[in-house]
């Protein structure tokens, strides 16, 4: 057992898969000499070397590129996108051809390649370097999606991501690499399409992902004190989608919520509250509520980046004023 | 700046012709049977093509399709240099590499018309023929993005060791989006094993190149920004083809990096099957149409004693082989209902939730 912050979780996943997979390599831009611009990737390049760990040059669609060609031919790659907003400069890559190439040849081709990133808001890094785009990636059949919330999370799951023979997005949550956690020694190896519930509770069934997991937990706590008992899902992995999980903690609350930061629009909880809905009808003891940010970009400032992302605040309200009605 | 399309009304720009000379490669140090070789896949090529057309006529073949006519010496020429364990990287125009890496004509006319004995099943089509058995790493229909590919294999082969070349083609269209600079510095800067043959037929789709683009040679003129050589060759001579990618495939063999090759040709048809490619003045049409790669390449072969009879049996072989593979494809089952579900996941399957 040790502290470990969630960035320093996010090398020590990508180093445990390169000691053990010679297949493995990390590319993007400041990932070795400077090991990440959030210090994701501090100690690779020693350890590694540099024909292992390559710095490229702000070229997106020419590192998302790299990857694909590198998969398809023998190699694990990971590549780095550094903000995920800048995905929208190679959505190309990800959308037509990672997530289409094996479908359309029929299976001849194969690609076992991660893109990690840095997601999501709280840094007041404004408008551009904020978002979070999990629902871009899961509206595309042939990506798989995954967003870690612990420093444990981090390193099981990138472990799980690296080893799976199809591309996968690994949203890390910036906001979140600070954070500490204990982490257990020795290799971590978890699997996608999990999630976990972090807190039990009867009353209603609070949904999260990254950085709204420690949020919800917070709400939790607080309702606990209303004497409202408050079930936790860490959702971890968009696509595959551990519906079993959810489903069956809504059976026994009868009350969902989702907890999204993305924009309100067919946000990743539109998904689940129409799974719920579909199947789970009569459970339901009343409305599903998705609590997300509003649909607005980011703004700059702390005073109104903190008024759009939901709050440990919102959700304790939204859940106890839901539950009173 | 002043663009050539603010000179002159549309389709009345200057003419691009042909070079004159069909002999100048008549001495050069290609043997015979490797000649024969080629033109054996220019007879495929073009009378694979031509059927194609046919059967978009006939309604057999749906969608569109983009045909090589007119520009299969590029195609037979790197085909004829590479390594069974090269990589092809081709663009939606991609029938003609994919018969060059050796595949045959059955499956790909299949994939056209949407059967189950296509190369994929019926699933990718015309734009997106692969067969990694051969080397060929697939057929991308967004420009630019496969160069980036492309490059991503060559550096596996380094990586790896394995002294493969990535030969990845796109049209001079190309060379204005932007993936074509990411790849070039990129394949620069970490000296990769690539080569990037532009296949330049003189107009982007609908509009010559030479009216929107900065520089009159679309990617020899961008070369020096990426410190490469600029080569421009000509791409209906499949023996100056066929010099130049030994050439370049052997320096990036040697390890000393990418390439970018200018090949100019010229498309006998439009872009796609719905264009009648009047936007091209007759006369150019007419000159390219005299300088004919596969007509160019038949009178070299008769210059070097090669009997026209032989020519002739191969020209017939080849065109049995279109029948017979014509028939099979018409023959072939439509895809079965449960392989639209199969194969968006490496387990064979596409389930996203439990």
């Amino acid at each position: 057992m040790a502290q470990l912050t969630y960035r320093e979780a996010v090398a020590r996943g990508i180093a445990q898969e390169m000691r053990r997979d010679e297949r493995v390599v990390l590319i993007g831009e400041d990932v070795a000499g400077a090991g990440g611009v959030f210090k994701t990737t501090v100690g690779l390049l020693d350890e590694f070397g540099a024909k292992r760990v390559i710095d490229t040059p702000i070229a997106e669609q020419a590192i998302l590129g790299a990857a694909m060609g590198a998969a398809m031919t023998g190699l694990r790659p990971v590549a780095e996108i550094m903000f995920s907003d800048f995905f929208a400069v190679c959505w190309d890559l990800v959308v037509n051809e990672m997530a289409k190439t094996r479908y359309m040849t029929n299976g001849q081709v194969t690609l076992p390649l991660v893109v990690k990133t840095g997601n999501g808001g709280g840094l007041r890094f404004g408008a551009q370097h904020s978002q979070s785009i999990e629902n871009w990636a899961m509206a595309i059949p042939g990506i798989k999606v995954v967003t870690p919330s612990t420093p444990t999370d981090v390193i099981g799951l990138m472990a799980a991501a690296i080893r799976d023979d199809d591309p996968v997005l690994f949203f890390e949550h910036k906001g979140l690499y600070a954070a500490k956690g204990e982490v257990p020694d020795g290799d971590i190896v978890d699997s996608l399409g999990s999630a976990k519930v972090r807190r039990t509770g009867a009353d209603a069934t609070i949904v999260a992902l990254g950085l709204m997991v420690p949020r919800a937990l917070e709400a939790a706590d607080q309702l606990a004190q209303r004497g409202i008992d408050a079930e936790v899902i860490d959702v971890r992995s968009l696509v595959p989608l551990d519906t079993t999980t959810i489903l069956g903690s809504l059976h026994k609350t009868g009350r969902l919520f989702t907890v999204e930061e993305n924009p309100r629009l067919l946000g990743w909880g539109a998904e689940i509250a129409s799974i719920a809905v579909d199947e789970c009808f009569w459970d339901l003891d009343g409305p599903i509520q998705r609590i997300t940010t509003p649909h607005v970009p980011l703004p700059a400032a702390d005073s109104l980046e903190d008024l759009v992302l939901p709050s440990a605040e919102l959700v304790a309200a939204t859940v106890e004023k839901a539950l009173q009605s | 700046m002043r663009l050539p399309l603010s000179d002159h009304r549309y389709g009345e720009h200057e003419i691009v012709l042909p070079p004159q000379a069909e002999d100048r490669h008549d001495a050069a140090d290609i043997d015979v049977v490797t000649r024969l070789d080629m033109y054996r896949k220019l007879q495929e090529m073009r009378q694979f093509e031509k059927r194609a057309y046919d059967l978009f006529m006939r309604q057999l073949v749906k969608g569109t399709s983009h045909l090589s006519l007119g520009m299969e010496a590029i195609s037979a020429g790197f085909g004829a240099a590479m390594k069974p364990d090269d990589y092809t990287f081709a663009t939606y125009r991609g029938h003609a590499h994919t018969l060059a890496r050796g595949v045959s004509m059955t499956p790909v006319l299949a994939e056209l018309l949407g059967r189950a004995n296509g190369l994929m099943g019926g699933k990718g089509g015309s734009m997106h023929l692969t067969s990694v058995e051969h080397g060929m790493m697939g057929s991308y229909a967004i420009i630019g993005a496969h160069m980036t590919i492309a490059n991503g294999a060559a550096w596996s082969a380094q990586y790896r060791g394995s002294g493969q070349v990535a030969v990845c083609f796109f049209g001079d269209g190309t060379t204005n989006i932007g993936a074509f600079h990411e790849a070039l510095n990129y394949a620069a800067v970490f000296r990769l094993p690539v080569v990037f043959v532009c296949e330049n037929n003189l107009y982007m789709e609908y509009t010559s190149i030479a009216d929107i683009t900065a520089v009159s040679r679309p990617a020899a003129d961008r070369a020096s920004a990426y410190r490469l050589e600029p080569v421009v060759i000509d791409g209906n001579d499949a023996d100056e083809v066929y010099l130049t990618a030994a050439s370049v495939l052997d320096r990036a063999r040697r390890g000393d990096g990418p390439s970018l090759v200018e090949a100019v040709t010229y498309r006998h048809g439009g872009h796609s099957r719905a264009d009648p490619g009047k936007y091209r003045p007759a006369a150019e049409v007419d000159a390219w149409k005299a300088y004919d790669p596969i007509a160019v390449y038949r009178r070299r072969l008769l210059r070097l004693g090669v009997p026209g009879s032989d020519l002739d049996v191969i020209d017939k072989e080849v065109a049995d082989a279109v029948d017979l593979a014509t028939d099979q494809a018409i023959a072939g089952e439509l895809p079965s209902p449960a392989s639209a579900f199969t194969d968006v996941w490496a387990d064979g399957g596409s389930s996203w939730r439990n």
